[in-house]
């Protein structure tokens, strides 16, 4: 076994990957960028190496930096994690000549397997079923035009070089061919470097299996059940489960058969993942291997009882497998959700700035968190958006998915908005209950899970306004501490009114929504007031943000985290937002935002289509701001003349809300009131 | 040990009967509140809130720190006055924190009358001016008002506690170094355009404010101009061309946060000039009050156990406990600030006037503010205490408490009658804060008493006219003075008339005194010279 590792990546990947070592007692060493300085993976290693600023492809992309990082800590291997250099054939090699064990399979299993074509040609000579493609080195338009016809509709373009969704079009009607085929081959170009496509026919709707893989030097190779990917947004997967529901054992079985063949067509070493689909009819068809750990990992090891980790670092080291095939088996269920920074309603934006508050399910037999990322962290633009992995297992799916739902309503997120809400919703829904879905799931049932804002209810207003009070008394408090009189009663009797009882007033919107509430002291309770619902409230504790509140007849609790802007309410599984509305403030932000053309989140502006001075009309698009790598347009929110453009292509925009455009209304503004 | 041991038996029937009795007069004083509170009629306040106008109490709520204190004054001036159509005297005043300081507002309610003056509003726009001025204090004026209320011009514009003495005031406590500053919300009309052009510094409400020394009808009427109010003295004229206001605010709302701003930017320091203590609320439940203190206010209880229910800790340092026993002095602590006791324990005799000059002396010469427990129905007479020389021993207190510079704050929790009010502090001596128990009575004497003087005399007359009074004619003689005293000596006559600072619940003293001392010490403490004390 190793006595020192580095690990070329970051987030809750690094951080699962020393938790193994740890347990193995092989010493760590992270690497890290600018922007993870202080990390938690950093934080967890033994040691920790900055490697270059916070863009990836100076950072975690730059194997010269990673290398010279292994060289000089000592360590005698490199895991790579997945993402970033863990399926990249020339960092392979790098650390092979610098005498570095890079933790994955050889050299060419990786590049064959990471060309899509390469890998179809090579499947095909293995007779693992493929779908009807065009897998041609002539990348010529006629070539590919052609090949498009005889692969016939629909059809999907996708990058050879490619991976994650990214590259890839799909085509329904041949006049969109040329266009698709030209910005797929931009796409890749920008993202891999590399502008060669391959053509499929698109299966409509298949669901999407994997069989992990596992092969040792010695020649032996094993699988470890297959894992259900198919539910997906857009190709990024969202929620996995091992095992596949749904599935018969003749198609179990022939996946594990085609997947051994894949495995034995590359030699392969490590651990892999080899990936199908199926079609309606059920039919089964290889699409591409992975020749990394996955994302999703977790459920194979919960079902299977393995450390994936532990056995890549037992073959890199040259040991045996672990395990014979007929010794490994597959129990129980589990259920992985991937959590993200970013907002399904509007899109999936990923959502970068500070974790105000985390709080993630507690760990138990049969829930596990990994995660790199706590309170207080950050979420990046720089890197993908993932803030953590829930995997929970029962014996049965059934008991998974009450796990899950459980383990989903602890997790509270503020700071940035998450996807906790949207994965709830589809947890809950009953196609997904019952196993009926496919990759089209989440598009089919879109309407079924977009979070619309639930009105808050009087517990979650009951809650929220006592916090704030109790709040203003602890704020008061401190505040009078720093002065010379520690226990002046202005500071200390909170709301205090001659002959009156102290009352507080709050303004509350959510959504289009606005909401007064009203708290009366009574003594040691409180009445509570909002429209026609009046509630006594008998007492209130508060500890850190739990704040418990008791009712005639029954307590409640929940968590209250207050922002500079909003109040987050987590009460009984559910997340709600409310915006306090500031008396003094209203009357001035009203008149500020008008007009004002804001970066919805920090990135780079990659063009600007307007000129200063020039006349634009409503929706005319004048800024794209690529940002979590995807394009943002600001768009002119009414017709006016362009009176300053504060970034130029290229520039990065380092915060969210930073005035990009300026605009004047070309008409007279109806509000004459504009003055000072 | 200093604290002190209560032996009030909160079971017995006695105290079950006060309790309840306290109760229910609690109850009317805080539904009368609520009732004035509302300020003008439903009618008036939907017109205000159409303006786009925030009613008076939401300003105050909205200009203080959120969740500060607002200790208000006079809250039923003109109470049952006007046939009860001027509430709270058409005006807001009181003490909030603003940034931290705690500074004096003066809210006009335009609901009320247009916000215009009557007697009763001069003096509590006067009142509060006081109170600032005492305490140094700074002042926010939010104001909202049509100006003197011309029917009753007589009462409220010549004499010198009338009208023009606002302006006097915000002139003099400005040359003192007191913050003067202005929130024009509505109406400053002739005489009011003085409010902003007389403060350090102001802010106008766009559409709202204006201010002129002669509004569009008298402008027409005296030089035919025609012209609107808001072109003649609205913000824009005042802002940009005149100079009269300093700040434009779009709305209220955004006139109070530059008020606040203004307050920040005050620099204003508190000089404690007392050593604190740590605070220790009391052994005892403030509600307790309500069962000790017996309705009839000629019996007699101790009234230690007051002070152990308003005390820090209810710990008490009793100075001279020993003689001159029917006035409690003493001290003791208050949120951790340092105070003297003054309290009756019964009638003033030479002794117990000689021990409270000497304990007035003590905390003048420590610097510790006094706090007078009033409940007193006068010194003893008599052939005995006369030639005893009850009048020189009782100038010598009212020489000690008139003179006093420390910090005064009085409450009247029971008798206020004839020479005992001035011994112990009442309005004509400049305590900084006066409030009232409502159980509370106060007459130059006892409707009783007064009723028997009176029917003394007028029999005399009667004798000496050789005419017959019978025993039923002179009950008839009686009946209407009692009647009168009792009337004019019930705190909610007295308070409608400002003799007071307000009524308050007993049970919050403690709290009432403490934001009242916290405020007091905001004006350093001076030295005492005493007057001659005649010995």
């Amino acid at each position: 076994m190793f006595e020192k590792i580095l690990i070329a990546n970051r987030g809750e990947i690094a951080c699962r990957i020393i938790h193994t070592a740890r347990r193995l007692g092989v010493r760590t060493v992270a690497v890290y960028s600018s922007a993870d300085a202080g990390a938690l993976h950093t934080r967890q290693a033994d040691e920790a190496v900055w490697i270059g600023p916070s863009p990836s492809n100076q950072s975690y992309l730059n194997s010269a930096h990673i290398i010279a990082a292994a060289l000089s800590t000592g360590a005698q291997a490199i895991h790579p994690g997945y993402g970033f250099l863990s399926e990249n054939a020339d960092f392979a090699q790098a650390c092979a000549d610098a005498g570095i064990v890079f933790i994955g399979p050889d050299v060419n299993a990786i590049r064959v397997m990471g060309s899509k074509r390469e890998a179809k040609i090579l499947m095909e000579r293995y007779a693992v079923p493929l779908v009807p493609g065009y897998y041609g080195a002539d990348q010529s338009e006629e070539q590919l035009t052609q090949a498009a016809r005889n692969v016939g509709l629909p059809l999907i373009i996708k990058a050879s070089a490619g991976g994650g969704g990214r590259g890839m079009r799909i085509v329904r009607d041949f006049a969109e061919f040329g266009s698709a085929l030209a910005s797929a081959q931009r796409e890749a170009q920008s993202a891999f470097g590399d502008p060669a496509v391959l053509l499929e026919r698109y299966v409509e709707n298949p669901r999407h299996i994997e069989v992990q893989i596992f092969g040792d030097s010695h020649g032996n190779l094993v699988h470890l059940f297959e894992r259900d990917c198919s539910l997906q947004r857009r190709h990024q997967k969202v929620i996995e489960e091992a095992p596949a529901v749904l599935l018969s054992d003749i198609q179990r079985k022939h996946l594990f058969t085609a997947a051994l063949e894949a495995g034995r067509a590359v030699n392969y070493i490590g651990a892999g993942t080899v990936e199908f689909i199926i079609d309606q009819a059920g039919e089964v068809f290889f699409i591409e291997m992975n020749t990394r750990l996955q994302v999703e990992h977790p459920v194979t090891e919960s079902v299977t009882g393995l450390d994936l980790v532990e056995w890549q670092l037992r073959v890199g080291a040259g040991e045996l497998l672990p395990l014979g095939q007929d010794a490994i088996e597959c129990r129980g269920h589990a259920i992985e959700v991937r959590v993200y920074a970013e907002d399904p309603s509007q899109d999936f934006k990923p959502s970068t700035g500070l974790l105000q508050h985390l709080r993630l399910p507690v760990p138990s037999p049969h829930v596990r968190v990994d995660t790199g990322v706590g309170s207080q962290d950050s979420v990046t633009p720089f890197y993908d958006a993932m803030i953590a992995k829930i995997i929970t297992a029962g014996p049965t799916r059934v008991e998974a998915l009450q796990q899950m739902t459980r383990a989903l309503a602890e997790t509270e997120i503020v700071g940035v908005t998450g996807n906790i809400a949207y994965l709830q919703k589809i947890v809950a829904h009953p196609a997904y209950q019952t196993g009926g879905f496919n990759t089209h799931f989440v598009e089919d049932v879109r309407g079924d899970l977009l979070p619309e804002p639930a009105p808050a209810p009087d517990v979650v207003l009951m809650l929220a306004a006592m916090r704030t009070v109790v709040g203003l008394a602890a704020q008061a408090k401190t505040e009078a501490a720093r002065t010379a009189e520690p226990a002046s009663p202005w500071a200390g009797l909170t709301g205090f009114r001659l002959n009156t009882p102290p009352r507080f007033e709050f303004h509350y919107g959510t959504g289009d929504v606005h909401i007064v509430v009203f708290l009366t002291q009574d003594r040691a309770s409180w009445r509570y007031t909002s429209g026609s619902h009046t509630e006594s409230i008998e007492a209130c504790e508060v500890a850190g943000q739990v704040v418990r509140l008791t009712l005639p007849m029954r307590t409640i609790q929940g968590a209250v985290i207050s922002t500079p802007r909003e109040i987050h309410v987590f009460y009984a599984g559910d997340h709600y937002r409310l915006e306090p509305v500031d008396l003094l403030q209203s009357g001035e932000v009203a008149e500020e935002v008008a007009g004002k053309m804001v970066a919805p989140m920090p990135g780079a502006v990659t063009a600007v289509m307007v000129k200063v001075g020039e006349q634009v009309t409503r929706g005319k698009p004048l800024l794209v701001l690529e940002a979590m790598k995807i394009e943002h347009t600001i768009s002119a929110p009414f017709d006016g003349i362009v009176t300053e453009i504060r970034f130029a292509v290229g520039e990065q925009v380092l915060a969210e809300g930073v005035e990009l455009i300026k605009l004047e209304p070309s008409a007279p503004a109806l509000d004459a009131d504009s003055a000072s | 040990m200093n604290q002190f041991h209560s032996t009030v038996d909160t079971r017995a029937s006695v105290y079950q009967q006060n309790h309840a009795a306290m109760l229910t007069i609690v109850d009317d004083l805080k539904n009368k509140v609520v009732e004035s509170g509302a300020g003008g009629g439903e009618q008036a306040r939907a017109k205000h809130l159409g303006r786009g106008k925030l009613l008076p109490r939401v300003r105050i709520d909205a200009l203080i720190d959120p969740g500060s204190p607002f200790l208000e004054f006079s809250q039923l001036a003109a109470y049952g006055m006007y046939g009860n159509e001027v509430p709270c005297a058409g005006m807001v005043t009181g003490i909030g924190r603003v940034n931290g300081v705690e500074c004096v507002i003066v809210a006009n309610d335009a609901t009320v009358k247009g916000g215009t003056y009557y007697p009763e509003t001069v003096k509590k726009h006067l009142r509060a001016q006081e109170i600032g001025r005492e305490n140094r204090l700074p002042c926010i004026y939010l104001v909202d008002s049509g100006g003197a209320f011309l029917p009753k011009q007589d009462e409220v514009f010549p004499d010198r506690e009338h009208f023009g003495r606002i302006f006097y005031n915000q002139a003099t406590m400005s040359a003192m170094g007191i913050p003067q500053l202005a929130v024009v919300m509505g109406s400053c009309t002739a005489g009011g355009a003085y409010v902003p052009a007389m403060s350090d510094e102001s802010v106008i409400v766009r559409n709202q404010g204006t201010i002129f020394l002669g509004g569009p009808p008298l402008v027409k009427a005296a030089t035919g101009e025609v012209v609107s109010a808001e072109d003649l003295g609205g913000a824009d004229v005042h802002s940009r061309r005149s100079g009269v206001t300093d700040h434009y605010a779009r709305n209220d709302a955004h006139a109070l946060e530059i008020a606040r701003r203004m307050v920040a930017n005050l620099n204003h320091h508190k000089n404690l000039g007392v050593e604190m203590r740590p605070s220790e609320e009391p052994l005892y439940a403030a509600e307790e009050l309500y069962g000790l203190v017996p309705t009839d206010l000629r019996k007699p209880y101790d009234v230690r156990e007051v002070i152990a229910r308003i005390v820090d800790g209810s710990r008490f340092d009793e100075f001279k406990a020993l003689y001159g026993t029917s006035l409690i002095t003493g001290f003791a602590h208050l949120y951790g600030y340092p105070v003297g006791i003054i309290a009756n324990n019964g009638i003033l005799f030479s002794e117990s006037a000689l021990k409270g000059a000497h304990f007035i002396e003590l905390c003048c010469q420590r610097g510790i503010p006094l706090i007078f427990l009033q409940n007193i129905t006068g010194f003893m007479v008599g052939s005995k205490y006369e030639a005893g020389g009850i009048a020189k021993d009782g100038a010598k207190l009212v020489t000690a408490v008139a003179c006093a510079k420390v910090p005064k704050l009085t409450v009247i929790i029971g008798g206020s009658f004839g020479a005992g009010n001035y011994g112990m502090c009442g309005r004509a001596y400049s305590p900084r804060f006066l409030w009232t128990w409502p159980n509370a009575r106060i007459s130059v004497m006892g409707g009783e008493q007064a009723a028997a003087v009176l029917a003394q005399v007028r029999r005399d007359n009667m004798d000496a006219q050789g005419k017959a009074w019978t025993v039923d004619d002179e009950e008839l003689f009686k009946a209407p003075i009692r009647a009168q005293y009792e009337a004019q000596g019930h705190p909610y006559y007295a308070t409608a008339r400002l003799w007071d600072d307000g009524i308050i619940d007993p049970a919050d003293t403690r709290k009432v005194l403490g934001l009242g001392i916290s405020a007091a010490l905001n004006a350093p403490i001076e030295r005492t010279p005493f007057g001659v004390f005649r010995m």
